[in-house]
């Protein structure tokens, strides 16, 4: 590697300049107060942990974990997503207080990017964990207040598209028979090879009504009319268990009012393992990947010894930030320029316009050398300058 | 209906790619690959076309600056990146191969194959149990077995007619190949009906052709 330059950052890494922190700011504040408003208690845990307990229980791919060791030689990572970390606390911890844990997070995650610049390898997740309550109204309530939030953060043009995996599983043995075979069809549809899906069903040693069945479960997607046609794909009750969920999931989304953010996507496999009921993925209008993402994951707790269900929402804050797509205007910040003799008068009047509220910039006017681009930016200029009380505004 | 952007390859695959939407009756601008113009808005299909080079099409995809792409799944199997593959458009046909100077065997200390595929090489070789050491390059790759930088090349053959003429046999096949409709994950479902179009009409199409 070359000698690096001083300027230069590690692959993915950001500053965040003035503007677009205020942007920020608000956007989280935003979303931080919706989610106070529905009981979610914030939390923060370490920024780093042992890639034995969170870097394994995470849902991040191992190559996307950043490694390092502390002075006894154990593997540590920065810590990838804030779920397993909230898994580690409420199993150690809280899940002896008051159950459900509704809890939630602002935090930076850290994924390396190996490939290429272009994504972020830090950036800042909003999300909340409902852990120790199984029903579907957990599941309803984490979505209604995604939506919620999305509203709130100012976002209108956005969709979540649900799935479930207990339906895919249901379906897949019911056909295949085994777990093997139904985990690889279950890759082709995590890798999104749609072409490698349809080409691997053709060969199977299965009936042509059985393959057709498979074939037409790709293209169940859409509004709630889905599900219907999803049932005609299962074979007696055992399998529409999971559909049976969605649409009284669907119902309690209609009572929050949200189901018009909501469409069904069958064949959505966010993770090969993670997930073991709804997933789901948010999408927003100008952003190429999702912002945000979900579901239930039931087995996680147990990982850290203490079994209980779970599901929450993750977004991320620099997608949202690209969807909003205006930044903040410079805040309006109030500038006093002074010269030595007015030096007590200016400090008086600054300490004034601060009492009530006012963003105030204190200056000295020797300490200037171009004063019409210095206060260029400031909506408001306030002159001390000279002998006589000629206060002059621009 | 939001308009989608739809990111063609250059070259080799470009006519054909062309000729099938036009098959499927979408009225593409006569100039589109003649033109110097990089992007080409087409208002009556509400669509816009761009050309970039094969092996970039699956990052402007990924990225989300193309809702669409045609891409090699050479170039999916190579850059594996994060999209939809959701058509086999049945054209460009032809496949990754192993080849070599006849009568060789590969060198047993340091085997060295050379290659625009580095990924698929190395996936390929190690599949079969074999460390090598892959040596990538950016184009005429029949030269390296000749010149004496490898042992074996990976590479895309559709005739075999260039490996012939430089004294180069085929020693294994790796996977076929076919040009492929790759969608972004979100354009898949903001634009969800646009999309559903362009892939019904391609389909119908392509089963069209298939009878023939």
């Amino acid at each position: 590697m070359s000698k690096l330059l001083m300027f230069e950052k590690p692959v993915g890494m950001r500053d965040t300049l003035p503007h677009i922190y205020e942007t920020k700011r608000k956007l989280k504040e935003a979303a931080e107060q919706e989610m106070r408003s529905w009981g979610y208690r914030f939390i923060e845990t370490p920024a780093l942990e042992y890639y034995e307990t969170v870097g394994d229980a995470s849902a991040i791919l191992d190559r996307q974990l950043f490694k390092l060791l502390d002075q006894e030689g154990n593997t540590l990572v920065l810590r990838p997503d804030m779920t397993a970390p909230i898994a580690r606390v409420a199993a150690a911890k809280l899940l002896k207080e008051r159950v459900p844990l509704r809890l939630a997070y602002s935090a930076s995650v850290y994924r390396a990017q190996q490939r290429e610049g272009g994504r972020a390898a830090e950036f800042e997740q909003i999300g909340v964990e409902m852990i120790g309550d199984h029903t579907l109204s957990a599941d309803a309530e984490v979505i209604a207040l995604l939506v919620s939030v999305m509203k709130k953060a100012g976002l209108e043009k956005f969709q979540i598209s649900l799935g479930h995996i207990r339906f895919i599983d249901e379906l897949f043995q019911q056909i295949l028979g085994t777990e093997e075979r139904s985990e690889q069809l279950r890759r082709f549809l995590y890798e999104k090879n749609y072409v490698g899906y349809r080409d691997h069903v053709k060969n199977l040693p299965l009936s042509s009504i059985d393959k057709k069945r498979l074939l037409q479960f790709l293209d169940l997607s859409g509004g709630i009319g889905t599900l219907k046609e999803a049932v005609n794909l299962i074979e007696g009750s055992a399998g529409s268990e999971a559909l049976d969920e969605l649409k009284t999931l669907y119902k309690r989304l209609e009572e929050y009012n949200v189901d018009q953010y909501v469409t069904f996507d069958l064949p959505l496999v966010s993770h090969m393992s993670y997930y073991t009921g709804l997933v789901f993925e948010v999408y927003a209008e100008g952003v190429g990947a999702p912002v945000g993402n979900g579901g239930r994951y039931d087995d996680l707790l147990e990982k850290f010894g203490r079994p209980a269900g779970a599901t929450g929402f993750g977004l991320r804050v620099d997608f949202l930030l690209e969807a909003l797509e205006q930044l903040e205007d410079e805040e309006g910040i109030h500038c006093i320029l002074f010269s030595n003799e007015r030096r007590v008068e200016a400090i008086n009047e600054a300490q004034r316009r601060r009492a009530a509220g006012e963003c105030v910039l204190l200056q000295d006017v020797a300490g200037v050398q171009d004063v019409d681009k210095f206060t260029e930016s400031c909506k408001h200029v306030t002159f001390f300058v000279g002998k006589s009380s000629s206060e002059g505004e621009v | 209906m939001s308009m989608l952007t739809i990111a063609m390859p250059k070259g080799r695959i470009f006519e054909e790619a062309a000729a099938l939407m036009q098959e499927a009756g979408y009225q593409l601008p006569p100039e589109l690959d003649e033109s110097r113009k990089l992007i080409i808005e087409v208002p009556e299909e509400n669509m816009r076309f761009f050309l970039a080079k094969p092996m970039d099409v699956a990052t402007y995809v990924e990225h989300g600056v193309a809702d669409v792409g045609i891409a090699g799944k050479d170039v999916l199997l190579e850059e594996d990146r994060d999209v939809y593959e959701l058509l086999d458009l049945k054209i460009s046909p032809c496949y990754l191969a192993v080849a070599g100077l006849p009568n060789t065997s590969l060198n047993e200390v340091a085997p060295k194959i050379a290659t625009k595929y580095p990924n698929v090489a190395s996936t390929y070789f190690r599949g079969k149990g074999e460390q090598v050491e892959i040596i990538k390059l950016n184009g005429s790759i029949e030269l390296a077995p000749l010149i004496g930088l490898s042992d074996r090349i990976v590479d895309i053959v559709s005739t075999g007619q260039t490996l012939r003429e430089n004294g180069l046999v085929e020693y294994e096949t790796i996977v076929g190949i076919t040009s492929r409709l790759i969608v972004n994950p979100v354009s898949y479902r903001m634009k969800n009906k646009e999309i559903s179009t362009l892939v019904s009409r391609l389909t119908e199409t392509i089963e069209e052709k298939a009878v023939q």
